[in-house]
């Protein structure tokens, strides 16, 4: 236990010297692998962001009918208070919805003008079902009523908010393949080239007795560091760029009233990113060290 | 405690380099490996720490059959072996330290009890005030002393020597003699090749004579 310790620590003091000996190659190489970690990363973080928004919009599943002039007004809500699909409804009559238009500041002074009033009678019905499937089922037999004039469903542009953040999700996961693929390559390559710089010395310690596992160790902990810088420097792309994003994000939020922004990452995630961005390195090196000591 | 039976080493592309050698080499003894080049003295020495594995015939050394040796088990073999290579096989992107200190970086020393051998070792062959030079700056003479002192340093039991002479001038190469034969009489096991039959006629040991592959004197 003590020399398999002693050994790791040799291996690694090893793999830092060549780290600190070669400081402008692996500066480069953690930038490659930090540019191209902090492209999928981002791209979660604005997801998350959007999904944030589409969720604190109201998701309640609701359809609004409006009624023709001189509709039943009392029959149809008995209708539709029979359809089991219905949880509930509410009627706003035309001079309620008048009366909130008149108090919003920017539509007084139009509302003023108005000779008669424009608007129609009409229900907010909440469904049983919050699917959007069910919600189009349900406007769709609501239409046929009797006296309705037009039904709308209210939460179509939520919905479809959702559809594109989960599309997002697919085309940003098949990214993040792609790139950690890239990642194991460019490790891959690295150890290659330090294998052909160390030819050398990898020759002559094995004829003087080093093991297989003196070799690799320091490469497969070359592999491993050169992610994690990878990673924490991909963060901190990353935060650079949230940084200024954010404040343009904030000015767009103020005008609806909202002090909105991005967040970073949660630390947990944070770390993750790190170590798997570790584990692609130490990935990459090992099928390099396989294939180039055989 | 070395022992050749039979022993034939076929080159990938159908070169014979040796043919159904046999010997035994015991503990302590002094051995001087001669024959024309190309009659397979390298050959013969790179089968003792399984550089090369023999086609046919048994190598054994220290009571192990060095030839059918797993891979994992040949790091061991080699650690007790002192191996000085044809061409020295030197590090220069390190210092003559640094290469002497090499081969025990691979075992489980302590970094204080390695370099005080290292130096020990360094004292041994003379170049102990030359430690921090790069081997480059070293002249032929010394870069083979250099490449003793690095094969000595695990303190082992045989000492396995190629063409330790060669290329060098007299006074060079009698120093260099003057080293192995001090580890000879501390008891080590040497086993030398060479083409320079006035080393040979000098020190008058065992001779193993070889001549296209084949063993004449044993
Ligand atoms: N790695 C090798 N591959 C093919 N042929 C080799 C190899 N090493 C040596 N030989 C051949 O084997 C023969 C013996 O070589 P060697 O053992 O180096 O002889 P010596 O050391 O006595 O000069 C030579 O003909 C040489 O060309
Ligand atoms: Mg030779």
């Amino acid at each position: 236990m003590r020399t398999w310790l002693r050994q790791h620590r040799e291996a690694l003091a090893r793999a830092l010297g060549r780290l600190g000996a070669q400081r402008m190659a692996t500066l480069l190489n953690a930038l490659v692998i930090g540019v191209a970690l902090s492209l999928p990363a981002g791209g979660y973080l604005l997801l998350s962001g959007l999904q944030g928004v589409a969720q604190r919009v109201s998701y309640e599943p609701q359809v609004s009918v409006f009624l023709k002039a001189g509709a039943a007004q009392a029959d149809l809500e008995a209708r539709m208070r029979r359809d089991p699909r219905v949880a509930g409804l509410r009627f706003v009559s035309r001079d309620e919805a008048l009366a909130e238009l008149r108090v919003t500041e920017e539509l007084a002074d139009v509302v003023a003008q108005l000779e008669r009033n424009p608007l129609p009678d009409a229900f907010v019905v909440r469904s049983a079902d919050a699917a959007p499937a069910a919600l189009e089922a349900l406007a769709e037999a609501l239409r046929a009523l009797p006296g309705v004039a037009r039904v709308q469903v209210d939460s179509a542009w939520a919905q479809r908010l959702a559809a594109l953040v989960r599309t997002g999700r697919l085309a940003l996961g098949a990214l993040a393949v792609l790139l950690a693929t890239g990642l194991v390559a460019v490790t891959f390559n690295t150890i290659r080239l330090q294998i052909l710089t160390q030819r050398e010395e990898i020759e002559v310690s094995r004829l003087l007795g080093a093991s297989d596992g003196f070799v690799r160790r320091p490469l497969l902990y070359l592999g491993f560091l050169q992610g994690l810088a990878g990673g924490a420097l991909g963060l901190a792309i990353l935060a650079g760029a949230l940084a200024v994003l954010n404040v343009g994000v904030r000015e767009l939020a103020q005008t609806y009233g909202s002090s909105f922004s991005l967040p970073f990452l949660p630390w947990d995630d944070a770390l993750s990113v790190v170590g798997f961005s570790g584990f692609l390195g130490w990935l990459g090196s090992a099928m390099s060290v396989s294939r180039h000591l055989r | 405690m070395i022992s050749f039976s039979a022993v034939s080493k076929r080159y990938p592309g159908g070169l014979e380099a040796l043919r159904g050698v046999s010997f035994t080499i015991e503990a302590g003894e002094l051995v001087f490996v001669t024959g024309p080049s190309g009659a397979g003295k390298s050959t013969l020495l790179k089968l003792i720490p399984a550089i090369e594995r023999p086609t046919a015939g048994s190598v054994v050394v220290n009571g192990q059959n060095v030839g059918a040796l797993k891979r994992g088990a040949i790091p061991y073999l080699r650690r007790n072996l002192g191996l000085v290579f044809q061409d020295h096989k030197l590090l220069y992107d390190r210092s003559v330290f640094d290469n002497v200190m090499l081969p025990l970086s691979f075992g489980t020393l302590a970094p204080r009890d390695a370099a005080r051998r290292t130096r020990a070792a360094l004292d041994k062959v003379g170049l102990l005030e030359r430690e921090r030079a790069n081997p480059i700056q070293l002249s032929g003479g010394e870069q083979q002393r250099l490449a003793i002192a690095r094969a000595v340093v695990n303190r082992p039991a045989v000492l396995v020597a190629d063409e330790p002479t060669a290329n060098l001038d007299e006074d060079s190469a009698w120093r260099i003699v003057d080293i192995l034969l001090s580890f000879h009489q501390v008891g080590v096991t040497l086993v030398v090749a060479t083409h320079d039959q006035a080393l040979v006629a000098r020190h008058g040991r065992r001779v193993l004579q070889l001549a296209a592959g084949r063993l004449a004197g044993a």
